[in-house]
């Protein structure tokens, strides 16, 4: 048993305003304590489900459950910066996840860092505490040896310091947009074609080795990242809390399943196994943090110091 | 304009000065740089002589310190920052903000540009860069059109860079894990991308396969040429469709650009290649040279004079040119 909490993190999908709302209401009683909400991977998408936001956080904060809004991963448009730029007077801590957001928010108000901002180091996150960030998602390429000494650094410095527990690994962003390329569209005339795609659109490898998923100008591993068997690791390490990225399917209860590995009711063996029937594709991975490559699956837990040399 | 030009070797950076270079950018032979590769790059007796050989010619060196320190060891990438402030560098080039607050306090005087890992793609996120650490010149991503970068030029009092010859990277650079996700090799951890480490070639009945990490990249009939399997350069299968899902082979080349480039108010014009050698260099730093002396003498540029060296034998304006939006 560990002391970890849970994070939702913001849903990299493009999901219809329907399938949004129920996400976010299955969510009010699912054993989170936390949600991040808002678009976070094309702001093309936003019109179509904006509408939901305002209800779906009065449900989450009645729900006894801390919001946060994120920013967009890659502003570049000017209608992108100036919604960045509203984004601190939302009433909300802001997620940052692009740094363009830093530069409008307010001095001495306090925001959260999300995994698509480079925190590698001490002297990074020593900055952004500095600047006023509370929460820092770290980026899910980080091994083992480097969580642990940010998280407890994060300890040191009053900063809560998570990790990416589940889903699809966020591996790239662009200016192309990928979905629209597979369809022959050109990224302004698109077509929305993002939204077939609930979990993303797997891409294999000529000789079919499950390998990425496009998730419009995103990219995504196609295996599902699952801190299942490194919950104590992590917790040892500093770690306060576990991000769980939506996905298709009962998301409610895959966090659920979470707290119960975290509250010791269930083993890592049981948790992946009924993952791999959950997760799209039914592909786990843990191998950024615990080696040797990324898309690796260890069903095994980390230990400290896998780097010689470092 | 500014020719900056790479250099992953001293006998490169001198090819580069002698072929007209304006500038230099290097790193030092260790992970603090984003060319890590076996035999490449400076130790610090190289640099220092490399500066002394630049400066005496008026030419600039910049030195790249670019990668993300590891948590625990970031002393080897604040050493780098020291002594390249000590050989008299004439500007570091930064991503990490980590390292660039060091810079900014420990050396204020050293120069600050924000490498093109940093992904600074608006001018609010530039602005912010400029204001909160000094920087003085910021490399663009590769993910801008032309008109984008004049609009960022028009609300920024900081110089620009672009990249307009070389590899191209069609990812937000340095927001990229697919490296690593394969291999465990990153360009932000390790200043490598798709290692060659990782590779394997394989003569198999459908043609000469590449793998990187054990995943197939790419499968050339006999005939062909096989390119380098960059991973998001590789042809891959999604649906019914087979095909380079990322990016085609092609590396950029945007000399017919450059005029449009200098009307957006960009400062300087980068060559990609640190990893390539002298002869390359010095091909390229002339050819670049003598465009950017016809375009600032208003004569019109020579063509095609690059286009063998591009890589995969195909060249494209990357998204300067917004053929693909």
């Amino acid at each position: 048993m560990t002391d970890l909490d849970l994070t939702v993190g913001p849903n990299p999908f493009f999901w219809d305003a329907a399938t949004v709302r129920s996400f976010y209401q299955s969510l009010a009683t699912a054993p989170v304590a936390r949600v991040v909400i808002g678009e976070l991977v094309c702001s093309k998408r936003l019109p179509f489900w904006q509408d939901e936001i305002a209800g779906a956080v009065e449900t989450l904060l009645a729900a006894g459950k801390s919001v946060a809004i994120t920013s967009l991963a890659l502003v570049t448009l000017k209608r992108e910066r100036k919604a960045t730029a509203a984004l601190s007077d939302i009433g909300l801590p802001v997620e940052v996840n692009d740094l363009t957001a830093l530069h409008s928010l307010p001095a001495g108000q306090p925001f959260w860092v999300g995994p698509l901002i480079n925190v590698y180091n001490e002297g990074t996150l020593r900055w952004l505490a500095k600047r006023g960030a509370t929460r820092i998602c770290l980026p899910p390429e980080l091994p083992l040896d480097s969580i642990a000494v940010l998280a407890r650094l994060g300890r040191e410095l009053g900063v809560a310091v998570e990790v990416w527990g589940h889903g699809r690994l966020p591996l790239a962003i662009s200016g192309r947009c990928y979905h629209a390329r597979l369809h022959d569209h050109a990224k302004d005339s698109c077509q929305f074609v993002c939204g077939l795609d609930p979990d993303g659109r797997d891409v294999e490898t000529l000789d079919g080795q499950k390998f990425l998923a496009v998730n419009g100008v995103q990219t995504l591993s196609q295996s599902t990242a699952s801190m299942a068997w490194q919950v104590e690791a992590l917790s040892d390490a500093g770690v306060t809390s576990l991000r769980l990225s939506p996905q298709s399917g009962d998301f409610a209860a895959i966090c659920t399943s979470y707290a119960d590995r975290i509250a010791g009711r269930i083993t890592a063996m049981e948790l992946a196994s009924y993952l791999v029937g959950q997760v799209p594709g039914g592909q786990l991975s843990d191998g950024f943090v615990k080696g040797p490559f990324g898309a690796h699956w260890s069903a095994a837990p980390a230990s400290q110091a896998m780097r010689p040399g470092l | 304009m500014e020719l900056v030009c790479p250099a992953g070797t001293p006998a490169a950076l001198r090819a580069a000065v002698e072929a007209g270079a304006h500038t230099v950018y290097c790193g030092f032979a260790d992970e603090t740089n984003a060319r890590n590769f076996p035999g490449l790059n400076f130790d610090r007796a190289e640099m220092a002589e490399g500066i002394a050989f630049a400066h005496a010619r008026r030419a600039k060196v910049l030195i790249a310190i670019n990668t993300f320190p590891h948590a625990g060891a970031e002393p080897l990438w604040h050493r780098a920052i020291d002594d390249a402030a000590k050989c008299g560098a004439d500007a570091v080039i930064l991503a990490d903000i980590g390292l660039l607050a060091y810079a900014a306090e420990r050396h204020p005087d050293l120069r600050r540009h924000l490498s093109v890992q940093a992904a600074a793609a608006n001018a609010d996120v530039i602005n912010f860069y400029a204001e909160t650490f000094g920087v003085r010149r910021v490399v663009l991503p590769r993910v801008l059109t032309v008109d984008e970068i004049a609009a960022i030029n028009r609300e920024i009092d900081v110089e620009t860079e672009v990249f307009v010859f070389g590899g191209l990277c069609v990812m937000a650079e340095g927001r990229c894990s697919l490296s690593s996700y394969a291999t465990g090799k990153s360009p932000n951890m390790n200043g490598v991308c798709s290692p060659a480490s990782h590779v394997s070639y394989a003569e198999e009945p459908g043609g000469l396969t590449a793998r990187l990490g054990g995943y197939t990249i790419h499968r050339t009939a006999k005939d062909q040429p096989a390119p380098y399997p960059t991973l998001c350069k590789g042809c891959f299968v999604s649906g019914d469709q087979t095909g380079h899902v990322f990016e085609d082979p092609a590396s950029l080349n945007a000399t017919q650009l450059i005029p449009a480039l200098a009307r957006a108010g960009v400062t300087a014009l980068k060559i990609e290649g640190r990893q390539r050698s002298r002869a390359y260099v010095a091909e390229v730093v002339r050819s670049f040279r003598a465009t950017v002396e016809a375009f600032d003498a208003g004569r019109p540029m020579p063509e095609g004079a690059l286009a063998k060296l591009s890589e995969g034998q195909a060249a494209t304006t990357g998204a300067y040119a917004k053929t693909w939006r």
